[in-house]
């Protein structure tokens, strides 16, 4: 009951702002999602809007089922046999989970960048180069070498690397391999980037350079990212989610939330009284 | 606590063992009480010494040093390892000692001055004293000697059960003694163990170190009978001419190394498709169930015997090949290279399958996410990032393989025979040098003569490859490690 009356003041919400920003619209649209792990529900009828060039923030307590909301949009959780997933995921109005889609080419537009670093061992280069590689996006040669150029300017790293293309990218700190992963993202030209706690296993000046990168990024890409950081969530994002106990509890502009959460679940969250 | 009682109790077990063989003339039954003794008096040690310091803690065990238990261990160290340390020396003293004494009582003028008559003389007194007659009447001072012998080793004997025991009880006492509150029983308990270790560590180094130190002068005495430049790039290998005076060209090891190269070859060309692939499927497809069941049924096939391997590709494999060679026109020998070698792949299957599944394990799940990520597919991934970072871990695998390949014996021997051939033609029969080492080694030959000791020779040539060979992988494995580590 209470659920349906956050979901309208939510839809509510949106109306004004759909018109005061006439170009926005949704990119993914989530209805009724339901996960299973084997019997065990981590999502329960999830109804959300991703909004096309925003940053969306999912927030909430460890084990509420944020990483899984994520994975699902790029069908990362196919790769988990006792997973089953109901519902409708539409990305542009397609149903993603359709039996014509390819996971391959779906996940070419919405790419992943993990918690923690995960460069292949390869070198800097090969890093960028695999996406477009296997995708057919670049012969090789002077056409590939651009796309890795513009991937690493995009991310913010080929000031730093442009000397060691062929070093290895397992070699480089902690703050570069996240922006590595993220060029990585970029290089096969997607459309959504989905971030699961990029930041949550780097330094405080590392955390800064991402979360600034992810501001320049929204202009051409959608991005989702989870966070653990009240503080990220605020400063990077325009939307947030609060995801509680495998529900969505609310779902609002981020000023919104954190200035006057609706619900008393989300209040409590953001104030700290519990998560 | 409980398992260093039990390790105690092993070595002490492992002791008398020994000392029954040692103690082949007359009975052990002295030694075996001594060692009743010593074990009673170590575990009531144990118990003494830690009762003595539950009792000095009086409930507030945080005044020890050490926990009771080390103080127990300490007073039966001290119980047990003096004792042990003098039954030991005794043992391996007694018998030469006796003797002398017995000898010094023999008539001057039975005593031979060279040495083969008197160790003839000895075997005679220590036969009689056992009372092992060799047939002819013994002459009477001998046969006294004998009898002195026995009583000397009865007295020693009985001697050594009272000084043993004296000394267990000895040092248990004052052990006991020395417990107190601050006594660090743990830190002497902790040196001791440590000296255990390095003794059982020194017992294998000093092995290898000895084992390896005679095949070498062997080798260099095989050497100064045929040149090493002949033996390493002569292409005649039949050591039975070399009686006939023809060291020189008899002693060509080239042949051998080429079958063992070519048997080697084959075994890997076969294992390492086979066993790479079954470990990718095991460890990126399989579903779990599949995976419960294959896994330790491909590693049964590292239990077979290689001597049940030996007959299968001699009976079975061989003829096979033959008459596929045959119906195809081709001339292919009873016994080839091909059927020892594809047995031999076969057999390391599981080897390089069950290495490589813990590598490819081994690569973080995470790389694979990020490739998924972009929209790889699963064979894009594997060829492409788990393959590549498992290499290293594959080749350590593949190594492990080859020297074990090299090293085989028995599949050989029974499939491909004791020809040593020159030639690069898998049908043909060829020898490696496992085999003719065996070969060699099995007649009755004179033990200085350039053909027995030409097995050192072969045998130090594949101790090197396969230690080279060893190394390689090891560091190969190492590097892999500290990448994910
Ligand atoms: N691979 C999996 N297998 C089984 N249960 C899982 C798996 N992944 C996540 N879960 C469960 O689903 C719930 C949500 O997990 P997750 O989405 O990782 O939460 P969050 O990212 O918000 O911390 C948790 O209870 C977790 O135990
Ligand atoms: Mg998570």
């Amino acid at each position: 009951m209470r659920l349906d009356n956050i979901q309208m003041s939510v839809a509510n919400r949106q109306g004004p702002a759909v018109r005061a920003i006439p170009s926005v619209n949704n990119k993914i649209t989530a209805r009724d999602v339901n996960v299973y792990y084997a019997t065990k529900r981590a999502l329960k009828d999830i109804n959300l809007d991703i909004e096309e060039n925003r940053v969306t923030a999912l927030i909430g307590p460890s084990g509420c089922g944020k990483s899984t909301f994520l994975r699902c949009l790029n069908r990362m959780n196919d790769t988990i046999d006792i997973c089953r997933i109901e519902g409708q995921i539409q990305l542009d109005s397609v149903d993603i989970y359709a039996k014509a889609i390819d996971t391959v080419q779906l996940r070419a537009r919405v790419g992943m960048v993990f918690q923690k670093p995960n460069p292949f061992p390869k070198s800097i280069y090969d890093n960028i180069a695999y996406g477009p590689r296997i995708h057919g996006l670049a012969q090789r040669g002077a056409e590939m070498d651009e796309v890795v150029r513009s991937s690493l300017e995009r991310a913010g790293l080929w000031g730093e690397v442009k000397d060691r293309l062929k070093e290895p990218g397992t070699g480089l700190s902690g703050g570069q391999q996240q922006r590595l992963c993220i060029a990585r993202a970029i290089a096969v030209s997607p459309e959504v980037i989905l971030m699961d706690e990029p930041c949550s296993a780097l330094d405080p000046i590392a955390t800064a350079h991402i979360e600034e990168l992810i501001d320049e990024l929204r202009a051409s890409y959608t991005i989702v990212i989870v966070t653990h950081n009240m503080q990220q969530a605020a400063r990077v994002s325009q939307k947030t989610a609060f995801f509680h106990l495998g529900e969505m509890v609310e779902c609002n502009d981020t000023e919104e939330i954190f200035t006057n959460p609706r619900d008393e679940r989300t209040q409590g969250y953001i104030t700290g009284r519990y998560g | 606590m409980l398992s260093g009682l039990f390790l105690i109790g092993e070595r002490e077990h492992m002791l008398s063992d020994l000392f029954f063989f040692i103690g082949e003339h007359g009975q052990p039954m002295q030694t075996t009480m001594l060692l009743t003794v010593i074990a009673v008096l170590t575990v009531v040690g144990y118990f003494l010494g830690r009762g003595r310091a539950v009792a000095i803690a009086g409930g507030r065990l945080s005044t020890l040093h050490s926990v009771p238990p080390y103080h127990g261990f300490f007073v039966a160290l001290w119980a047990g390892v003096p004792a042990l340390l003098l039954l030991a020396v005794w043992v391996s003293c007694e018998g030469p000692v006796i003797m002398s004494l017995v000898l010094a009582q023999l008539p001057a003028a039975l005593i031979p001055t060279d040495h083969q008559a008197l160790t003839l003389l000895q075997t005679d007194i220590l036969n009689l004293a056992a009372g092992v007659s060799n047939g002819r009447e013994p002459d009477p001072a001998v046969a006294d000697a004998a009898g002195l012998y026995n009583t000397l080793h009865m007295v020693a004997e009985s001697c050594l059960l009272a000084l043993g025991s004296a000394l267990a009880v000895a040092g248990l006492t004052l052990a006991r003694r020395q417990i107190r509150g601050d006594l660090r029983a743990r830190n002497r308990v902790e040196a001791a163990l440590n000296v255990l270790l390095i003794l059982c560590s020194l017992v294998a180094i000093l092995t290898t170190v000895g084992i390896v130190l005679s095949l070498l002068f062997q080798a260099i005495q095989f050497f100064t009978m045929v040149p090493l430049t002949d033996f390493l790039f002569g292409l005649h290998w039949n050591p039975q001419t070399a009686f006939s005076g023809d060291v020189k060209g008899s002693f060509g090891a080239v042949p051998i190394f080429t079958g063992t190269l070519l048997i080697t070859v084959i075994a890997m060309v076969v294992a390492v498709p086979i066993g790479l692939m079954s470990a990718v499927y095991m460890s990126e497809y399989a579903a779990p169930t599949v995976r419960s069941v294959a896994k330790p049924v491909l590693e049964i096939l590292a239990g077979i015997p290689t001597v049940v391997y030996g007959f299968f590709a001699a009976l079975t494999m061989a003829p096979v090949i033959r008459d596929v060679g045959t119906a195809l026109g081709l001339e292919v020998s009873s016994q080839s290279a091909l059927a020892a070698g594809v047995v031999m792949g076969i057999m390391i299957i599981p080897f390089v399958s069950s290495l490589s599944d813990d590598v490819i394990n081994a690569v973080p799940q995470a790389l694979r996410d990020g490739s998924y990520g972009l929209g790889a597919t699963r064979s894009e991934t594997i060829r492409e990032i788990v393959l590549p970072a498992a290499l290293p871990g594959i080749v350590g695998a593949v190594m492990l393989a080859i020297s074990r390949a090299i090293g085989e014996t028995m599949i050989v021997a029974m499939a491909a025979g004791l020809a040593a051939n020159l030639t690069a033609n898998p049908l043909a029969a060829v020898t490696t040098v496992t085999v003719q080492i065996a070969a060699t080694i099995r007649g009755d030959q004179e033990f200085n003569s350039p053909k027995t000791l030409s097995v050192f020779g072969l045998g130090l040539v594949l101790f090197i490859v396969t230690l080279i060979l060893n190394v390689i992988a090891l560091r190969v494995v190492q590097k892999y490690r500290e990448k994910y580590d």
